[in-house]
């Protein structure tokens, strides 16, 4: 038998993409299929198999792109097993936006295969009808405080009514936190800084949809740390959802929709910089001028509105923030959440703000950087694989934290149920909730030395 | 109701989920990190043991279907690549550390284990495994073993087969055998014999290798210069006073430019036009004295700056910058193709020289990075396989390159293996007895060519084509 070495002809224009925004060949032509990112990746650790590594997914989308392969069941299954994680951004040499072109990639196979049935259902309930409305989302919110409140949610836990639901849904019934109001509903438009003096400078919060129903006092960490700082805080009422869920589901026209509006909300504020204390969505807010790459009225307005997106750690230690001196005397351990590690480059900071508090020791987690496996709404989607990728994640966890903190919502939920099943009740917190509790401490202690004082200095009089 | 008989029966040996075979399933496995020739596997099926292997070997050996080992699929000369549309047995399932002995200072490993990860696993106790290719964050000691994988570091402490104890090998025919065990066995070197054998003897599956002490003291240094010529000029003088460097390492303007572009920049200046990486280690008295010595050779050739690194982190940065820098090219160019010729190290400005010839009469870029200290050239030569006719170019231009290597007494390939790449070139080196003899060896271990089939030798009448063409 002879060696049949005949070249490839070079690709001709006949991409099974018919979309609008397909991957970019720019992007995929970068892949040099070198492989030094099969071992960061979560899936193909998991599976060994080469279609559920980022090189393979992208020699898939690549082939699309020739021809070579239709938009079918077998490419949206690696397309869509991808955690969207970019622990292989951080890992490739020739810097492959991995990230960017699996999301294009669902763009276009929602298109060629949109959703039928309960799914289709789902997913229009959700991603459309209840994401994008904060009204809406504050009632589920009210019904959730009203279930969690009026015994109910015992009710139904002692009752096993959750064993009716798929196991994954139990799951994360039973981690969910306890509600507080949004920061939206709860706060003034404009909160000014603690204290006289003048505001350092004027800051707006990206509340989140999830997060501020669900999370709503780590936004009132948030703003109670700005404010404290010297910070004016602006909570724009015009601000929705950052449609980060609905570009990793495949709905890119949603998520330019809600980019925009955005845009305009945040723009209007007249700010410095907009924090962000949710990692995923800060992801997506810089990336919004990729998003609307092809949209010339709102490209540039989008690059100047990306260039004001800070997470709230890296803002922090960069505009300078005051040491507490409450003490929080605990051993912990930090989870790099992947759209803040791998996304956005953020992994000092919060580790130098909870450095920075007193009585925390910080126990590194070896590979603290690998994904948790919340991924957005992965862990709803697909939990088979966000179950694995989290059991792994936990074997990490170092056996004598007593906490483990994080940047992002999604990943508090998720890790939440990793303690549940895997770990031994450590307390999942969120890195500016950590700074929030110190600066708490230290306020009461203050209080309590001017009580002290107080009473010393009535003895004194009457003495 | 599965169409292929083959795959059903290599379901029924080893169950569904570790067999791939829907065509868009395969399409991944159709070439590895050699990209010019591609073709979809018949199958790819996932052994998880020794026992394993060796049925579904045995299976395809008495149906006479041919197939390939793979690891990482990292190679860089096509040797997983299933051209004639083999099946593939993907040992990465195969990834666990056995059993590590300080005291002995060895560790076993099954194939699929990941060579860095061996390092990192004895790290805390001070102990490593030397054998470092630039791809060692992914690519596996199964795959190094076929390949008789190199690295950086090889200057001084050897390639792969150097490292390999013993091993156990699943047959041709599915016979398991265990060969070595014992340092410096009698009789034949069969683990020489099957390292670097690019998996057409047999597939490893079991290794055991040498794990090393950490060496005492380290230093490493940064030197630049304004000339290609002076760099390398440098690099046959450190050599020729008798000092061997840990790694003594070279790149030239074009491979700076794509490392600064990539993932892991460091901040060479722009328009630098050469560098020298160069690691000395040892006992640590006598490092500094190397070092200065080192860098008394390159003032010697106008060296205008050298930077000792200050830290480990500043060291590993240096490293991450250099070891990526085959697939940085990704930053500056669609696609590319490298060349692993070896010269003898005085020859190195001859040689530079004559590739940048053959560069502009070709009209493609090449950068060149290499392991400069032992002599091994790596071309890479940038090439758009989406302009017609820009692939083939390539090819012929990677063909000169050997050639100009060959004639000045050097080889086609130091560390990556022949695969399909380099095929032809091995008439280059070798005579048609030379090459006969081989394949005679081959036959004993493989004879119905059936293991990783048409790879590493050139077809029968190609020798001939190839002198006429010279």
């Amino acid at each position: 038998m002879s060696v049949p070495l005949k070249m490839e002809p070079p690709c001709e224009s006949k991409s099974n993409y018919l979309w609008e925004d397909p991957p970019d060949e720019d992007k995929f032509s970068a892949c040099v299929h070198c492989g030094m990112c099969l071992e960061s990746c979560p899936t193909y650790l998991e599976t060994g198999h080469e279609h559920q590594s980022p090189r393979g997914r992208v020699h898939l989308i690549k082939s699309v792109a020739e021809g070579k392969l239709k938009i079918n069941e077998a490419f949206e299954n690696p397309i869509f097993t991808c955690l969207d994680c970019r622990a292989c951004e951080t890992a490739c040499p020739s810097g492959v936006q991995v990230g960017s072109l699996i999301e294009t990639a669902r763009g276009q196979i929602r298109q060629a295969m949109p959703l039928t049935g309960w799914k289709a259902k789902v997913n229009k309930l959700f991603l459309r009808g209840v994401f994008p409305h904060p009204n809406r989302l504050h009632t589920l919110g009210k019904f959730l405080k009203v279930y969690q409140k009026t015994g109910m949610q015992s009710l139904v836990r002692k009752t096993g009514l959750m064993k009716v639901m798929p196991p994954h849904l139990g799951d994360m019934e039973s981690v969910m936190p306890t509600v507080s109001d949004p920061v939206m509903k709860k706060y003034p438009e404009v909160i000014p800084p603690k204290g006289d003096a003048a505001a350092k400078k004027r800051v707006a919060l990206l509340t989140g949809c999830v997060m501020d129903v669900m999370f709503g006092n780590i936004n009132e960490a948030t703003v109670r740390v700005l404010t404290r700082n010297g910070f004016e805080v602006v909570v724009p009422q015009e601000q929705r959802c950052c449609g980060a869920l609905h570009i990793h589901a495949g709905d890119r026209e949603e998520g330019k929709r809600l980019a925009r509006n955005n845009i305009d909300a945040f723009l209007a504020a007249d700010v410095d910089k907009i924090v962000v204390n949710a990692a995923g969505c800060g992801c997506a807010l810089k990336e919004y001028p990729e998003l609307l790459q092809s949209d010339p009225a709102y490209h540039e307005k989008a690059e100047r509105f990306a260039k004001k997106i800070e997470d709230v750690s890296k803002f922090l230690v960069e505009q300078g923030y005051e040491k507490p001196k409450g003490r929080l005397d605990t051993k912990l351990t930090y989870h790099d959440a992947c759209h803040l590690a791998h996304g956005q480059g953020v992994r000092s900071q919060p580790r130098q703000i909870l450095r920075d508090i007193p009585g925390v020791e910080l126990v590194e987690m070896p590979e603290a950087d690998r994904c948790c496996g919340s991924a957005g709404i992965y862990n709803l989607v697909k939990p088979d694989m966000a179950g694995k990728v989290l059991q792994e994640k936990m074997c990490h966890v170092p056996s004598n934290v007593e906490m483990i903190s994080m940047g992002n919502p999604g990943c508090m939920l998720q890790m939440s149920i990793g303690v549940m099943k895997h770990g031994n009740g450590q307390k999942i917190v969120h890195t500016v909730q950590m700074l929030d509790w110190a600066y708490e401490k230290e306020a009461a202690a203050e209080r309590e030395q001017n009580a002290t004082d107080q009473v010393a200095a009535g003895k004194e009089e009457r003495g | 109701m599965i169409g292929d008989i083959i795959v059903q029966g290599l379901i029924d040996l080893v169950g569904r989920d570790a067999v791939l075979y829907r065509p868009e399933d395969l399409l991944a496995y159709e070439c590895d990190g050699y990209t010019v020739h591609k073709r979809s596997p018949r199958a790819v099926v996932f052994p998880t043991s020794t026992e394993e292997v060796s049925k579904i070997v045995k299976y395809l050996y008495e149906n006479e279907v041919p197939f390939i080992p793979r690891g990482a699929g990292t190679g860089l000369s096509g040797g997983a690549i299933p051209l004639g549309g083999e099946v593939i047995l993907s040992l990465v399932k195969m990834r666990k550390l056995l059993h590590v002995d300080l005291q002995n200072r060895l560790a076993v490993v099954q194939p699929g284990y990941v060579n860095l990860k061996l390092t990192n696993s004895v790290a805390s106790k001070g102990y490593y495994y030397a054998p470092d290719p630039s791809s060692q964050y992914a690519c596996t000691i199964g795959g190094n073993v076929a390949e008789n994988a190199g690295g950086a570091h090889c200057l001084k402490y050897g390639v792969t087969t150097n490292h390999i104890l013993g091993m156990e090998v699943v047959l041709a025919n599915g016979e398991i055998v265990e060969i070595g065990g014992a340092p410096d066995m009698p009789g034949y070197d069969l683990m020489g014999l099957l390292t670097g054998s690019e998996g057409t003897l047999g597939i490893v599956t079991e290794i055991t290798v040498r794990i090393l002490k950490n060496p005492e003291g380290k230093k490493t240094v940064l030197t630049y210069f304004d000339q290609v010529e002076d760099a390398s000029h440098a690099v046959s003088d450190i050599i020729a006073a008798g000092i061997v460097p840990a790694a003594l390492e070279m790149m030239d303007k074009t491979a700076i430019e794509a490392v600064e572009a990539g993932n892991f920049p460091v901040g060479h200046p722009k328009g630098l036009e050469a560098l020298l990486l160069i690691e000395v280690d040892g006992i640590a008295a006598g490092i500094d004295d190397q070092i200065d010595e080192i860098i008394e050779v390159c003032k010697q050739h106008q060296v205008t700056k050298v930077k000792v690194a200050e830290s480990d982190q500043e060291r590993a940065s240096w490293w991450a910058n250099r070891k990526t820098a085959f697939p940085a090219m990704g930053a500056i160019s669609p696609d590319y193709l490298v060349q692993d010729g070896v010269i003898p190290r005085s020859r190195l400005p001859e040689v530079l020289e004559k590739i940048g010839q053959i560069s502009e009469e070709a009209g493609l870029r090449i950068a060149n990075v290499f392991h400069a200290g032992d002599g091994n050239l790596h071309p890479l030569i940038l090439y758009d396989a989406r302009k017609p006719g820009e692939t083939e170019n390539a090819v012929k231009v990677g063909t000169a390159v050997l050639k100009v290597c060959a004639d000045v007494g050097g080889s086609i390939t130091g560390e990556h293996g022949v695969g399909i790449e380099k095929q032809n070139e091995m008439c280059f080196v070798f005579s048609e007895e030379e090459l006969e003899a081989q394949l005679r060896i081959r036959d004993v271990f493989n004879p119905n060519n059936l293991l990783n089939p048409d790879k590493l030798f050139p077809k029968p009448s190609r020798c001939a084509e190839m002198r006429v063409a010279r």
